[in-house]
């Protein structure tokens, strides 16, 4: 039934749905997560890493999941890299462009909103395809501070406090309801972004070759972004394994400690 | 804003930029601030100087930035040139008033010193300068807004 309206992106199916845009999404879903989560003081972006051949160059390209768009705003992609590629590019000029006419940073809302009217645009018109790709945009400026966006091919975005998208994403959203406390800091955000990908990532254990961390701090009125260190994400995936370990423990203690019925 | 240059000009301009950042408001429910509306108006003067016909406007624009806490008064001429300066003149009047300006202005001045340093400088062109300007108009720009102050009559100021 869906075959006769899906074919083309500017037409509605009868249930007025737009079935190249869910499409889209479909080819998302199936991507490497990706995770944001909004501290009181900064954000942390986590992507998984699905290309981990031993033969690909990571010495001499950048990631293929975490972008920086300008000096106050990072965004981390899942879906189609090579439509990212483009999306990322994009991002990069409207906030130059912007930068050039009023000479200060672009305000972050305005630029997820400058791009996801043109991811609009390949909904309507132009009889091309959208973009497979949704993107999480972790930003500050010097009206709201610390923003987290999410964007989607159908051009819809919205603000978190900690969101998902990609693989297992509707698992680590659940997680995240649970376990996300406002005014968490930047470091008990890292240990809840390794928590929660541990639990919700099907590669029985993490290693810091599949996981990139970024963090969106302030420093001395600038803005920075920083990669962790293989070490520290060593480290805080150590430090996860420890307290399941000690949960677990816990249980078994409290299980044997109950009288049998 | 204040304007000065060719007749026309200088109403399109001034109402162009004004409903620019007019616009941006309404879009964005905050204002932009006075640097970055100084820096728009640069980048407009810029671009119509390397086009078909160039806007021959001078100005000068006052604003008070909410997020830094403090007033900004920006210089700009026709040729795109910005400056954000303490005090500037603008006109063949500028010629006597930035010496007075030079001498008499001082950064941690009141508002009603600044409103005596305006007389003084006034006083000046109309002893000096061949033209008469007999009224100028006076606006306050501070944290509360756009305030009108009182108008300068030359006659009536001591030469």
């Amino acid at each position: 039934m869906a075959r006769r309206y899906d074919s083309r992106t500017t037409i509605f199916s009868p249930e007025g749905r737009l079935y190249q845009v869910e499409y889209a999404m479909e080819a998302i879903a199936h991507a490497g997560t990706c995770l944001g989560i909004l501290a009181k003081d900064g954000i942390i972006l986590a992507a998984e890493k699905k290309n981990t051949n031993v033969l690909l160059d990571d010495e001499n390209f950048f990631s293929d999941k975490i972008y920086k768009l300008y000096d106050d705003m990072v965004c981390s992609v899942a879906g189609i890299t090579s439509d990212a590629n483009v999306l990322t590019n994009e991002l990069r000029l409207i906030a130059q462009r912007y930068f050039l006419q009023y000479g200060e940073p672009m305000p972050c809302e305005q630029l997820v909103s400058w791009l996801c009217n043109i991811k609009q645009a390949y909904t309507q018109y132009g009889g091309k395809r959208p973009f497979g790709v949704s993107i999480l945009y972790a930003g500050w400026d010097k009206h709201y501070g610390f923003q987290l966006y999410q964007s989607d091919p159908s051009g819809n975005y919205g603000g978190w406090k900690a969101t998902c998208i990609g693989n297992y994403s509707n698992a680590a959203i659940s997680l995240l309801k649970q376990d996300y406390k406002e005014e968490i800091s930047l470091q008990e955000a890292k240990a809840l972004v390794v928590k929660i990908l541990s639990k919700t990532l099907d590669t029985t254990k993490l290693s810091p070759e599949k996981l990139e961390i970024a963090s969106l701090y302030r420093e001395k009125n600038n803005t920075k972004m920083s990669i962790l260190k293989h070490e520290e994400v060593k480290r805080l995936i150590e430090d996860q394994e420890r307290v399941e370990k000690e949960e677990e423990a816990q249980k078994k203690r409290e299980a044997e400690a109950r009288p049998s019925t | 804003m204040a304007v000065c240059g060719e007749s026309g000009d200088t109403t399109q301009f001034s109402e162009y930029i004004a409903k620019n950042v007019h616009l941006y408001k309404m879009k964005n429910d905050y204002e932009l601030s006075p640097r970055a509306s100084a820096n728009f108006t640069r980048r407009m003067l810029a671009d119509s100087l390397r086009s078909r016909e160039r806007y021959n406007v001078n100005l000068l624009m006052a604003g008070y930035d909410e997020v830094e806490k403090k007033a900004e008064l920006y210089y700009m001429d026709y040729l795109a040139s910005m400056m954000e300066l303490p005090y500037c003149a603008h006109g063949y009047g500028s010629y006597f008033v930035l010496g007075c300006l030079d001498a008499y202005y001082k950064p941690d001045m009141s508002v009603a010193n600044g409103y005596e340093l305006l007389k003084r400088c006034i006083a000046e062109i109309s002893k000096r300068f061949s033209i008469n300007l007999p009224t100028f108009s006076v606006k306050l720009i501070d944290k509360d807004g756009i305030h009108d102050q009182e108008p300068i009559h030359a006659r009536q100021l001591v030469i």
